[in-house]
């Protein structure tokens, strides 16, 4: 294990319960069964409190290794208090004479137990805000405070979300194996955990930005594990890791940029961070293979395409994936969007035709764009349409653009 | 909302040999079209039909060419959502069948409960 041994105590902890956290209690899981989840997380917050406590004389050589004994002994000691054993682990284990001595916490082991963790905490009988919940404290090592942070709700609401999806997950442990049937069967839901992660992350204003960046960070190193295994290696994760990579290249630049939602021109500068472009550019590469088109694809290849210098190309392009990836999901900001695009790749005529027939007339954001449209046209009209915009609007945020743009207009046209 | 189905048919011209950009510029006219459809919530599925076909009559009698008696052919379908049927007629607005010489059949999708 690569940590320094010069790392202050202070913030090797921390840091170690961010990398650590997540691996021993998936290889608890995996030996001993899902039904032992809650067990297993108590036992690694134990042994990091021993940690705490043991390491203020120094560190140990190998900090990660001294996680990992110590949690072995403490799910040992817990065997021996037989009912445990018993009632949840006993049925999962097939030998059941041999209670293993040795956990093994080789690295295979590792990526192997945390990528069935995914598959089977992302599982849709459970909510989605549970599953992402579960997803950052149990795959994230996610403290309470920081999820309930980054939901913007309270400590008890995550705790008792994560409370239910726990016991639904105890009382019936699934029986995942990472086979290529449960694997195809599974993969839609654990990339929609990671998508909705990292849209959490990368189109809320509402947080902020370190928190924002640590929902990113953790949605791409999800999707990185599944590409270490040949079997989750498919080109549709390929596809989605192609997409947060390109997104995040952008992300320093929408922190500047406030309105890059509301406003559908401010949405549209250029990435900040090239490695992650090129990054972006290799895991498109990987994702072209086979014959499954998924959303992820059209949304990587639109994401290029933003990334890409203006050009008649660029925005014929990005129409075309447009018109396709609404074939493949509707969303009103997928309509909007694809209407802006038709703007720039055709005419403005065309896309307030289009834009008039799309009648999003609860949703901010159409208005926006409409009043977008309108601005070469006719003020007035853009004008009214902002007012439309900043009725509808949902925070404080948005009501600032808007009364900023009106104002803005009203100027340009005195 | 009901489903409707287009039914897009046309006559074939054995003649007409399209370029490459030709093949293409068509493709685009489809696409936004159904990308027009789409934007409005109003898509379910489509499909393209080939030129292979054959028909089977019963007696297992197969004769070649997917036109039974007539001499046009569909090219292909798209279903949409609209409220009633004048909705669905009007999402043909800009259809690019129309320009090819072709026409648009409209027909309700029937909600067999089984």
């Amino acid at each position: 294990m690569g940590y320094s041994i010069s790392m202050e105590k202070s913030t090797l902890i921390p840091h170690l319960f961010r990398t650590e956290y997540s691996k021993i209690v998936a290889v608890l899981c995996n030996k001993y069964g899902y039904a032992f989840l809650e067990e297993a997380e108590d036992i690694v917050s134990d042994t990091f409190l021993k940690a705490s406590s043991a390491w203020i004389s120094g560190n140990p050589p190998n900090p990660a290794a001294w996680l990992y004994k110590v949690a072995q002994n403490k799910a040992l000691d817990m065997f021996r208090r037989k009912k445990i054993f018993q009632e949840k682990v006993s049925p999962y284990i097939k030998e059941q004479s041999a209670l293993p001595q040795d956990i093994d916490f080789s690295e295979e082991e590792i990526l192997d137990s945390q990528l069935k963790m995914m598959f089977v905490l992302c599982n849709n009988e459970l909510p989605p805000e549970a599953q992402i919940s579960l997803a950052l404290k149990i795959l994230g090592g996610f403290g309470i405070e920081e999820i309930a942070h980054a939901f913007l709700t309270s400590k008890d609401t995550i705790n008792k979300r994560l409370y239910r999806a726990k016991q639904k997950i105890s009382s019936h442990p699934p029986d995942f194996e990472l086979k290529s049937p449960q694997i195809q069967q599974g993969i839609e839901s654990v990339l929609r955990i990671i998508y909705l992660l990292f849209n959490e992350g990368y189109f809320s204003f509402s947080q902020t930005q370190a928190i924002r960046q640590e929902l990113c960070r953790e949605a791409l190193r999800l999707g990185l594990l599944l590409t270490q295994n040949p079997l989750t290696n498919l080109p549709q994760v390929n596809a989605l890791v192609a997409l947060m990579c390109y997104h995040a290249s952008r992300l320093e630049a929408r922190a500047q940029s406030l309105n890059e939602t509301t406003d559908f021109e401010e949405g549209h500068t250029q990435p900040s961070n090239p490695e992650l472009v090129q990054k972006g550019d290799e895991y498109m590469n990987r994702a072209a293979h086979g014959r499954v088109l998924s959303k992820y694809h059209l949304e990587a290849a639109i994401a290029y395409w933003h990334t890409q210098p203006e050009s008649e190309e660029k925005w014929e392009r990005i129409l075309q994936l447009y018109n396709l990836l609404l074939q493949v999901e509707y969303s009103p900001m997928i309509a909007l969007n694809r209407t802006y695009a038709l703007a720039k790749a055709r005419s403005v005529d065309q896309a307030i035709k289009e834009a008039l027939k799309i009648k999003l007339e609860n949703n901010h954001l159409y208005f926006s764009l409409l009043a977008k449209l309108y601005e070469s046209k006719s003020l007035k009209k853009s004008i009214e349409y902002l007012q439309k915009g900043l009725k509808l609007a949902k925070n404080e945020h948005d009501r600032v653009y808007y009364q900023k743009r009106i104002n803005a207009l009203k100027k340009e046209g005195s | 909302m009901k489903e409707f189905m287009m039914l897009f048919r046309h006559e074939p011209n054995p003649n007409y040999q399209p370029s490459p950009e030709e093949i293409q510029a068509s493709i685009k006219q489809w696409q936004d079209w159904i990308g027009s459809i789409a934007a409005q919530g109003k898509f379910v599925s489509t499909n393209q039909l080939g030129e292979e076909g054959k028909t089977v009559k019963p007696g297992n009698v197969v004769t070649d060419g997917p036109y039974a008696e007539l001499k046009e052919i569909v090219g292909g379908y798209i279903i949409v959502k609209a409220a009633n049927i004048e909705e669905a007629v009007a999402l043909t607005e800009g259809c690019p069948m129309f320009e090819y010489g072709g026409h648009v059949e409209v027909r309700n999708v029937m909600q067999i409960d089984v």
